[in-house]
């Protein structure tokens, strides 16, 4: 009995002897080596590979930390922030307002200099769309100091998908030149009960980069930025057009059923498995489609357009970055193993193991065909990352929430305009 | 002798007061500071801003308010249909009947299950064209009833919150049948030599005995279907619209999508003070009843 | 008169059990359903796992285990979470099941009180915890180690369990107790040869319910670790499923293992839900 009052009250003891003794981080390790914190799980082996080979040259010991799923590695990353636990090489998930938060506390290094340096020849070897993700103008509204940040290892774009059988089957021999003709497309679709578009409108983010390219299309890029700014109204008749398209596809039959609610990895199940004629996707759908139907008959374009008056645009640029800790003991090193990542051999073996899009721009050859259409399109994309602005997350949840509304026929693209307006004064109120 | 019995007492929960003190009450009052800052959750500087977060929850974040309602919505379904079917089944499983660990295993499935399984077969189950449920639907001679239950606002809701009970069941009937199990069998024998009926024992001594377990189930129903998430993004991510988005979705949006750290921690907070006081108003409730 | 009312029961007794087992049927079937669909996925292809949703594979492809076991690293994480899981789990029932008993048969100052702070914590999720709770850590040189992690998994746990244990202790006849204090048996001799095998039933549930927790748990995991070595099994589940690509069949394999450990549990747990009925009845 005696002795169960010592052992409790010792643990109490102990524990609080921990408490009070504190801090003193733990020693650096050896400087022969470096940690890459990453999230994605469809490239781990290749970055095992490749951390071999450079380990072979170099004598650099590389090691890749996969921590998956993105949600969790994103948790990680901001507590680490906290605990000034960031490894030498990270990834950031999220959005600019966010990258510039890390800039700003002090944790990402400023790799200009490595990039500018021989005549900038780190730099030019890049997409400049993919490199634009990590680049922060000289007075941008993130209040960073101008730079580039990061260092992209892939790029992506997302697009429309057809599959050429079934439009076979419908009677039509190619994808539809314009957006009355997807529609007519839809109505077909309806008739012979076949599910149209599917994509993972679920999650809200692909909603709004659907919308996005259809908004440059109708009113060009001036104009979105504009009212991002907030010196036009999403209650402007060029909004509720866009707002309206969602409208017509529903009332064509063009959207499968479920939509709204569809996770992407749903979306490209039934793609895959030949179940819908249309898709809407990022190109690694490539890869998902390969694994789960290699004979797949089909194709990618751009979203078939409104209007004629601007280009159609979609988004795309910089898929996954890699940033160097600006605290690390080991920046060098990181920056040089970062250099030889996106030199031209090691691109393209990631792009052959990993059927992703290389960011350097000499090693697009011999890419299968769609993955190759995914590439040409790079030149019509955007991204919100590079528009040098940002919308509050509310206004973009508003916007895409209300696209849902849309669909599901409780509201009309009018009333969700004007809530979004709504949304959009309140918080420019806030900010004053 | 009376401080050395105090001492005593105070040794058995020391251990959990310890541990509770350091991994609960420190990152509490932590979370609960930052309910008064604006923060990204990134930069090293906070904002103190007062009360303002707790002021716009309660003024201005209508979305909030919904997301509150459809979990009180999935609770209430919860509570009565989980709940009931979980006490139904105990009892059958608590008679001496047949195969009756057969049924002990199997009820203990869905609990077990990962949200990933559950969610993709629930998605067959109830999709709009292949599901399962609008074949049966048809099978049966109701056609009219068959569409994309996740995707229709008007049963999106309750379509979750269906397979938020059949996942949850297999909790409630594991702590009815121990409750059952620790009734002692002579109370029933008593009952029997007075001369009460089966209806009558079950009234007069399994009811009474079985509420405070009744109590238990249902605190932690509630605590469980409030708190659901996973299984709400794993079928629907809080669609169609804001129809089926709950308090833990809008925290964690919050949070991640918005870098609102502050904000999402008052949020935690106004929702934790809210489930304390629905379960305390239901503990008191039943306690009354008892009395 | 007689021989027809005997009959009358027998077949009422027999329609209530006909009906209790269709009830009994019709939910299994449903709870069967998805763990069928998983195993038979996880003996199937990429290709052929959505294509055709049978429950009955053409081919069986039981490499998917081995595939599943060798890529996820299985045998490490195993290890760790058979460990994390049950050092838990013993903590917990002991630590909790002292504090439940002191609330329930004890009376010293603060009680109420105590006792009301840990239900407030079961009840108050705290969403942003994982940050203070890194840097304290952190702080304690415990991020990154086993016991920090099995910590505060204990502490997840802890709330919920006390508040179950006290409910039953709370509903225990309390004369056996009388007799052991009598025969000179002190406290801790009671809760421990006393109230704890009188409370085997719900100390089952609490069991299975802090094992199936810990089991599934990876968020904290993932935040905490740094180490690969360290981390569960749910982790190496976690890299079947991509954010762009999920392996689903060597994911539902994956599923398939991981959840046996729990089925094993549960199994072994209900033993003493039903035990708890003689040794109810030996207390009368």
């Amino acid at each position: 009995m005696r002795k169960f009052y010592l052992v409790s009250f010792a643990i109490c003891i102990v524990a609080a002897g921990i408490l009070i003794s504190g801090c003193a981080p733990h020693g650096s390790k050896n400087a022969n080596y470096i940690t890459v914190w990453h999230w994605m799980t469809d490239r781990e082996a290749a970055f095992m590979e490749l951390a071999k080979r450079y380990e072979a040259k170099t004598g650099v010991r590389v090691n890749f930390e996969l921590y998956a799923p993105s949600d969790a590695y994103s948790q990680k990353v901001r507590a680490a922030t906290q605990g000034n636990t960031l490894p030498d090489v990270f990834g950031i998930l999220g959005e600019k307002r966010d990258f510039g938060a890390f800039i700003r506390a002090g944790h990402i290094l400023d790799l200009s200099p490595y990039m500018l340096a021989n005549n900038s020849e780190w730099k030019n070897q890049f997409f400049s769309k993919a490199l634009a993700v990590n680049e922060f103008a000289p007075g941008n509204n993130y209040s960073t100091p101008p730079g580039i940040y990061g260092v992209p290892i892939d790029v992506m774009t997302i697009q429309m998908l057809y599959n050429k059988d079934l439009l076979k089957q419908l009677g039509f021999n190619k994808p539809p030149k314009d957006f009355a003709e997807f529609l007519e497309i839809g109505k077909k679709i309806k008739e012979a009960k076949m599910q149209g578009l599917v994509s993972g409108w679920g999650e809200v983010w692909m909603i709004d980069c659907f919308a996005n390219g259809y908004a440059f299309n109708i009113m060009g890029k001036e104009k979105v930025l504009n009212t991002i700014k907030g010196k036009v109204a999403y209650t402007d008749p060029d909004w509720v057009k866009v707002l309206s398209l969602f409208k017509d596809m529903q009332d064509s039959g063009i959207l499968a059923t479920g939509l709204v609610t569809m996770i992407n990895k749903n979306a490209e199940q039934l793609f895959a498995n030949s179940r819908a004629v249309f898709a809407f996707n990022g190109s690694w759908c490539v890869n998902v489609y390969k694994g789960m139907n290699p004979n797949l008959n089909y194709g990618a374009m751009l979203p078939p357009k409104v209007s004629e008056k601007f280009p159609m645009s979609i988004w795309g640029g910089a898929g996954s970055s890699f940033m160097v800790n600006a605290k690390s003991g080991k920046k060098e090193e990181a920056v040089k193993f970062l250099q030889w990542l996106t030199g031209k051999e090691q691109q393209q073996y990631l792009a052959e193991a990993t059927n992703n899009l290389p960011s350097n721009k000499n090693t697009l050859n011999k890419l299968p065909e769609v993955l190759a259409q995914f590439a040409g399109a790079i030149e019509s994309s955007t991204h919100p990352n590079v528009w040098g602005v940002s919308e509050f997350p509310a206004v973009i949840e508003a916007f895409d929430k209300g696209i849902q509304s849309i669909i599901i026929g409780e509201k009309t693209p009018e009333q969700v305009a004007q809530h979004v307006q709504s949304v959009k004064e309140r918080e420019l109120a806030k900010k004053r | 002798m009376r401080i050395k019995d105090t001492l005593e007492n105070y040794a058995f929960v020391a251990p959990a007061v310890v541990i509770f003190s350091i991994f609960y009450l420190i990152p509490f009052l932590y979370v609960f500071q930052l309910g008064m800052f604006e923060w990204d959750g990134i930069l090293p500087t906070k904002t103190f801003i007062g009360l303002s977060n707790f002021i716009e929850i309660f003024t201005q974040d209508k979305i909030w308010w919904n997301a509150m309602l459809n979990a009180g919505y999935i609770t209430l379904i919860a509570l009565t249909f989980q709940n009931a079917v979980a006490f139904l089944l105990a009892l059958a499983c608590d008679r001496e009947i047949k195969m009756k660990n057969f049924y002990r295993l199997i009820f203990f499935i869905p609990p077990v299950l990962s949200e990933v399984v559950v969610g993709l077969v629930w998605q067959w189950i109830l999709d709009g064209n292949y599901g399962m449920f609008n074949t049966w639907l048809r099978g049966i001679g109701l056609p009219g009833l068959a569409h994309n239950w996740l995707s229709d606002p008007n049963t999106a809701l309750t379509a979750v919150a269906i397979v938020h009970c059949w996942k949850g069941f297999g909790w409630g009937f594991l702590i009815f049948l121990a409750g059952l199990q620790t009734i002692p069998r002579e109370l029933y024998e008593a009952a029997r030599v007075d001369g009460a009926n089966a209806g009558q024992s079950f009234k007069n001594v399994t009811i009474p005995l079985m509420i405070p377990v009744a109590v238990l189930v249902g605190i932690l129903t509630i605590l469980g279907s409030m708190q659901a998430f996973v299984l709400i993004i794993a079928m629907t991510g809080g669609g169609p619209a804001y129809h089926t988005e709950v308090p833990v979705l809008r925290i964690l949006a919050s949070m991640r999508a918005s870098s609102r750290f502050g904000y999402a921690c008052a949020q935690g907070i106004t929702f934790g003070v809210i489930l304390v006081a629905i379960s305390f108003i239901q503990y008191r409730f039943s306690k009354k009843e008892r009395a | 008169m007689k021989v027809k009312s005997v009959i009358y029961y027998k077949i009422k007794k027999v329609s209530v059990n006909v009906l209790i087992h269709l009830f009994l049927i019709s939910v299994s079937v449903t709870c069967l359903l998805p763990l069928i669909w998983m195993v038979v996925s996880s003996l199937k292809t990429q290709e052929t796992i959505f294509r055709d949703m049978s429950l009955i594979p053409r081919e069986f492809h039981f490499e998917n285990y081995y595939h599943a076991w060798i890529e996820g690293g299985f045998g490490r994480y195993f290890i760790n979470s058979i460990l994390y899981t049950s050092l838990v789990v013993v903590g917990i029932v002991v630590i909790s099941s002292l504090a439940a008993y002191a609330f329930s048969r004890f009376k010293f100052p603060g009680r109420t009180i105590l006792f009301i702070m840990f239900m407030a914590a079961m009840m108050i999720p705290i969403p942003g915890s994982f940050v203070p709770l890194y840097v304290l850590l952190n702080k304690l040189h415990l991020r990154d180690t086993s016991i920090g992690y099995v910590l505060c998994m204990i502490n997840v746990g802890l709330s919920t369990s006390i508040f179950l244990l006290k409910t039953f202790f709370d509903k225990m006849p309390k004369e056996l107790e009388d007799a052991a204090r009598i025969d000179g048996c002190n406290k801790l001799g009671i809760w421990w040869n006393v109230a704890l095998p009188l409370a085997k039933p719900v100390l089952a549930v609490v069991v299975v319910f802090n094992a199936l927790n810990v089991w599934n748990e990876y968020v904290l995991a993932l935040i905490i670790f740094d180490s690969k070595h360290l981390m569960p099994l749910q982790v190496a589940l976690m890299t079947f499923q991509g954010e762009f690509i999920t392996k689903y069949p060597l994911l539902m394999a994956g599923l398939t293992i991981t959840a046996l450990p729990i089925i094993i549990v549960y199994i072994l747990m209900q033993k003493y839900i039903v035990k708890g009925v003689t040794q109810g009845a030996l207390v009368g």
